[in-house]
Formats: structure tokens, sequence, C-alpha cells
């Protein structure tokens, strides 16, 4: 199974303040281990949010653009890892060995499964064909009408 | 079976670590089997200290510790010390008193070394194939005997005995934990890529309905090609079979229709496949040309695969190139089934006839008697030629020798299709007088 590790991290890095060597090195070590491991399949970090925008949908504003930085928000992003694991707690298990800033006390890792074919497995793909052939007939039926 | 969530918890520690662990022991006592049962003892201590205690801040050398202070303890308890024992016991010993961070630095240190001869050992050609899969799976992949059993759909007592007796075998012919000197090294690099290419395709066979152990046999082998990868990243085969396998894996999702029927290549719903798979077995593949390998086998079946993930429509292909490169594949590896493959090539670029020359040599050659694909390749080339009834019969003909339920399906739809076919055709061609 595969999880994103989405990284929120404290403050500073929204400042666009660079990360201690310590923590740039320990950063390193740490993807490195990730990638001896087998288990790391994509990852990146992202710029500071006011290099961004928001596109808000509904609320009748149809895709209203809102440039960063977000200063209206707590947590962002800072960057993602994709993993591929066994089990939820193996993706725990790597998720708490990320290495942390000292005295950071609002940093935080976000995981989320990502879904893959498996997720769907035959009988859901056999039911949505039935659906669609449900639903074709059902075009049909009010084209013939 | 109900597992409390620290259960789960140590399993996980147990699947990043164990390799790590039983190679850095295996170094010290020099018996993988020896080091397998240290560390697994290491593991019971741990589900029975972990739940009270909390999951230490480094549990794998907490692991580790433990495994060699058991170590330590057998052989104080064994009576034939000899002199060999006794500096492993010593040198053991001055290494417990600085505890934990030595240990860790231990654990980061040589683990490369230790993990490739533990790669090695396992995939020694003094094993049976079955042996060096059952033995790489649960040395290397952390996988339970119970695991290994369901995915192989074998009883667990069979694998349990086959790991025993494979323990035994290395230990009995006196295997070196080392990783391979330069003159054999090349041979036993092989072995291990065919065992983790075993594994894979294993996986890869699976069908729906099938344990879903068996389709996590890929993953598995990507997993454990991936850490090969890291550990001697300038062997270029090795690249080239983790390109083949990501870009192969990059399909799974697209190769079963509803009902689990198999769909072909050139029918599957490319934007099914997984594009990051995909973009890691380019990378890989470039890694593998990089380093001078563009032509070993491994890394020509990932070009082939490649050819089919770069293009965005069926139509794309550059089939030209697949046939030169199954043509390179049959100086590299020969096989009648790379012949069988080229043939399919040959026809994409040059047309059907030159399918056909190039699998009726091979029939000549009396190459694949049994095989249904031979009669299912050549019967596609005369349908393409409009020749129904030689198709119709060759349809036929492989559908009788296919072992598979579902391709044999597909295989008589096919002949019964070139029935219909004749029928629209045979009025046309002979007009009534």
């Amino acid at each position: 199974m595969r999880f994103m590790m989405l990284i929120y991290p404290d403050k500073t890095a929204e400042q666009g303040t660079m990360p201690d060597e310590t923590l740039i090195h320990a950063m390193m070590k740490y993807n490195e281990d990730l990638t001896k491991a087998g288990v790391l399949l994509a990852l990146d970090g992202l710029h500071p949010s006011k290099k961004g925008a928001r596109i808000r949908f509904g609320g009748g504003g149809k895709g209203a653009v809102i440039d960063g930085p977000f200063a209206e928000s707590k947590e962002i992003i800072g960057g993602y890892w994709m993993i591929q694991v066994k089990s939820r707690e193996e993706a725990i298990e790597w998720a708490k060995r990320v290495p942390t800033p000292p005295g950071a006390g609002e940093g935080m890792i976000e995981l989320r499964q990502v879904f893959e074919a498996s997720d769907f497995g035959p009988e859901i793909a056999e039911k949505e064909s039935a659906l669609m052939m449900e639903i074709g007939k059902g075009v049909a039926k009010n084209a013939k009408a | 079976m109900t597992e409390s969530p620290t259960h789960r918890a140590i399993e996980a520690v147990w699947r990043i670590e164990s390799a790590r662990i039983i190679a850095g022991l295996a170094r010290y006592v020099r018996d993988v089997g020896l080091a397998e049962e240290l560390a697994q003892e290491a593991l019971v201590k741990a589900l029975e200290k972990w739940p009270e205690t909390g999951i230490p801040d480094n549990p794998g050398a907490w692991l580790m510790a433990s495994a060699k202070n058991g170590a330590i303890d057998l052989w104080r308890r064994s009576k034939m010390l000899d002199r060999k024992h006794d500096e492993l016991g010593y040198e053991l010993e001055s290494r417990r008193e600085s505890a934990v961070p030595d240990l860790d630095a231990a654990l980061d240190d040589d683990v490369g070394d230790d993990l490739l001869s533990l790669i090695f050992t396992s995939c020694h050609p003094v094993l049976s194939t079955e042996a060096r899969v059952a033995l790489t799976l649960r040395l290397l992949g952390g996988l339970t005997t119970a695991e290994i059993a369901r995915a192989f759909l074998s009883p667990e007592a069979t694998v349990a005995q086959r790991i025993v007796r494979a323990k035994r075998t290395l230990a009995e012919a006196n295997v070196p934990f080392e990783v391979p000197r330069a003159e054999e090294r090349t041979e036993r690099l092989a072995s291990v890529l065919e065992v983790l290419y075993i594994i894979f395709n294993e996986g890869y066979s699976a069908t729906a309905g099938d344990d879903w152990m068996r389709p996590a046999l890929c993953e598995d082998a990507l997993r454990m090609g991936r850490i090969l990868a890291g550990l001697v990243p300038k062997e270029a085969e090795v690249h080239g079979l983790v390109a083949l396998m990501e870009i192969q894996a990059s399909r799974s999702a697209a190769r079963t229709g509803p009902g689990g029927k198999p769909i072909l290549l050139l029918e599957q719903n490319r934007a099914k496949w997984d594009r990051l798979l995909i973009h890691r077995g380019l990378a890989a593949l470039q890694r593998a040309r990089d380093l001078g390998g563009a032509f070993g086998p491994y890394a020509l079946q990932a070009a082939i695969a490649s050819c089919h993930a770069v293009a965005r429509i069926p139509e794309e292909t550059d089939w030209g190139r697949i046939a030169a490169l199954y043509d390179a594949l049959a100086q590299a590896a020969p096989s009648p089934i790379v012949e069988l493959n080229r043939a399919v090539a040959l026809s994409m670029a040059f047309g059907p006839a030159a399918g056909l020359e190039a699998v009726d040599a091979l029939i000549e050659e009396g190459a694949l008697p049994e095989y249904h694909l031979v009669p299912s390749v050549r019967g596609d080339f005369l349908a393409k030629l409009g020749r129904w009834a030689e198709a119709r019969a060759e349809f036929s003909k492989a559908a009788a020798l296919a072992k598979n339920a579902r391709e044999r399906e597909l295989l008589q739809e096919r002949a019964e299709a070139c029935a219909n076919a004749l029928l629209w055709w045979v009025p046309r061609r002979e007009p009534p007088a």
C-alpha cells in the first residue's frame, strides 16, 4: 500500500528561513534511509505559500483565485514523501523517524493512504461496469421515449 | 487473530529492521540460520516487553542489542567453547559495555556489506530455486513462513521445512557469509536477480480472487530490487531488472477487466498505467544504460517494456525498435520465447507476412511444440492475412493447448470470430455461378 507523508513544518519554513545545517543533513540521511529500505517512491519539497495560490470553488465564486501567502491558515504543507509499505503501522513507523528541528513544537506529519487499483477490487470493477450498463439502458430507454 | 496496536507496531518495526539485524548478527555468528533464530528470539522478547514499556526510541538498536546478548548467553551455556568462539564471545562482550550508541553505529556502518552478504547467501546456487525464493523472502523480505506459504499457495509445513533444510544445507556446505569475489560475482549476482524476478512474476501471475498475499509479492520483489540497487549502484543489470519490474508493475491496474478477464497490452486503458512507476522505470533504465549495460538481458527487456510505456496510444508504438531490441535479446539470452515475441514485433513493424515467416522458422526448428501461444500468434498473423480457415484451425489448436481457463475462452472466441469471418468472406471470394 502507498502512503503520502505530508509535512507541516513550523512557521519558520513559511517565512522562507532555511533550516540549519544539522537538520538538512538529518533530512538527507532520512531520505537516504527511505531509499535504501526500498520504500521511497517520490518526494518533493514545496516553496513557501507566498509563491502559490488557492483557487476556491463553490459558494457562487466560480474558481476564485486567492494569492499566497495563506496568512489565515495555521497549517501549511511544506512537502511530501510517497512511500510503499506493507501496513499502516509501517507508514507510522517511518513517519515517526522524520527528523525534527530542535525546539520545534508545532510541526506535524500527516499520513494519508493513496488510492490504488487494489482498493477497487474486481468486485467493484464488476459492479461499476454493471452500473454503467444499467445507466446505458436507462439512456437508451429515455432516447426511445 | 486479534492483535493489539502495539503488536502491529512491533511487526512494522520488524519489517523495517529484520533484514539488517539478521545480516548484522550473521557477520558475528557466521551462520545465517543461527542469526535468524537469535533475531527471532529478540522479537519474542520485544513482543513481551514493549506492550508494557512502550516501543523504545531506537527499536532497531534495541532488537540488535537483545539478539547479541542472546548470542553471548548461548556461548556461555555452550560447554564446547573452542578458541574461535571464545574470541567472538570476547568481541561481543566488549561491545556490549558501550551499549546502544555503538550498536547504532554498527547497524549503520557496515550494514550495507552485511545485507549484501545476506542476499548472496540466501540466493546461493547450492540451494534449489524454491529454497532460494523462500529463504530470500523470509530473511530479506521479512515475511513470515505463513505469509510465504499463502503467497505460493503451499502448505505452511512445506515452506517451513524448505526453510529449515535450506539453512541446514548452507551450514553443511560451509557457505561463507560474504560478498562473493570478482570471479564468481557475475554468476552469483545473476542468481540473485533470477530469484527476485521469480518472486515478481509469481505475484504478477496472480489472478482475481487470489489471496492478496500473491500480488503483494510484486511489491516485495520491487522493494528488494530497490534495496539491491542501493547496495550495488554500479551493477547495470540490477538497475535493468528494477526498471523492468517498475514498468511491468505500472500496468497492473490495467491488466484485468471485469470478471478477472486478462486484457492484452495493446487493448489496455493506458490512463490506468501508473505514471509514477513508469517514470521510476525509465530512470532506472537510464542508469543501466549510463553504466554501459544497455545490452544486458534485463535492460533489454526493460527497454522493450519502455517502448510501450512511452507510447501514449498503441498506434504510436515504435515496433521497428522493439523488433531490433528483440533481435539483441535473442543474442544476449537466446530462447524460443524471445523468438516468438520477435515474430510478433516484426509483424507489427513490417506486416503479418514478416511475422509469419519468423514463426514458421521457429516451428520448423521444432521449438515449443506444446506452447499455446505459438499457434495463437500464428493464427493472429493468418487472420490478418485474411487466411481465415487456417487461422481458425490455429486458434482451435491453441485453445486446446491453453492451460488457463480464461485464456482458453479468449482463444475459442477468436476461433469463432474467424469462422464468422469465413461466412462473410466465402461468398465474396466464390461468387455463385
